[in-house]
């Protein structure tokens, strides 16, 4: 008797937990590039998470190569111009 | 209401991050001491990552994940300690060929390496703090794509 109840206990937690989890699962895949074109699909959450540790890897490896030419460009043109560039582009 | 806050506060302020960001970067201008170019590139990246975590408060995880570590770099530097005790992971990645037969960790935990103090999460929260990274590492590199088009015109 009250292992049936604790096990319907649990049940009815995980049912809601599962619940939680494929929302902010759909979320995530929003997120994503590809959500366009995929927004009619359901995709496993196994599937949105190894695109999502690869959408991650890809933007570190972005940040790093904009880091590097940033460096190189800063290093070359004058302080005061690019200040100015940036801010207009950034204003407009 | 409390969806309508949580979706205000995850969208990136993109005027805030680019304080922050230009404000490193005139910094970084001013000392031109720093004569090496890989010197130069590591610390824009650190600044990067910093103004990103500044612009997206001290609420989430990750944020203050990135600061601590941006923190324990910078002064472990100024007082004249090795930078090598700690694992330099996050700033310095590179590509291990990992061996096929070993044991391969499920999504979750490969995720929970990527995103910056998630170590100990569990799913649900895992996912949250993920969606919310995403959106402001995507604007941080939309923002220095920004920048980097306009100085190299």
């Amino acid at each position: 008797m009250s292992s049936r109840r604790s096990r319907s206990r649990q049940s009815s937690s995980s049912r809601i937990t599962d619940e939680q989890i494929n929302d902010l699962v759909s979320k995530l895949q929003a997120l994503l590039p590809e959500a366009g074109i995929r927004s009619n699909e359901r995709v496993s959450a196994a599937s949105v998470l190894q695109d999502t540790c690869n959408y991650i890897r890809s933007l570190h490896q972005e940040a790093n190569d904009l880091s590097e030419r940033l460096s190189e460009l800063l290093a070359t043109t004058d302080a005061s111009s690019a200040q100015a560039a940036i801010i207009r582009s950034l204003l407009m | 209401m409390n969806r309508k806050n949580s979706n205000k506060s995850r969208n990136p302020n993109k005027p805030t991050l680019a304080f922050y960001f230009l404000r490193a970067l005139a910094c970084i201008n001013k000392k031109t001491s720093m004569a090496s170019y890989n010197q130069r590139s590591g610390t824009i990246k650190r600044a990067a990552y910093a103004s990103m975590a500044l612009a997206a408060g001290p609420k989430r995880a990750w944020s203050r994940a990135v600061l601590c570590r941006v923190l324990w770099w910078g002064s472990s530097r100024l007082h004249g300690f090795p930078t090598r005790r700690r694992p330099r992971a996050f700033f310095h990645r590179r590509v291990r060929v990992a061996d096929p037969k070993l044991r391969e960790p499920s999504k979750a935990d490969v995720l929970r390496r990527l995103v910056p103090g998630a170590k100990a999460m569990d799913l649900s929260r895992l996912l949250e703090e993920t969606a919310h990274y995403i959106q402001y590492l995507r604007a941080q590199v939309l923002l220095m794509q920004n920048v980097v088009g306009s100085v190299s015109d």
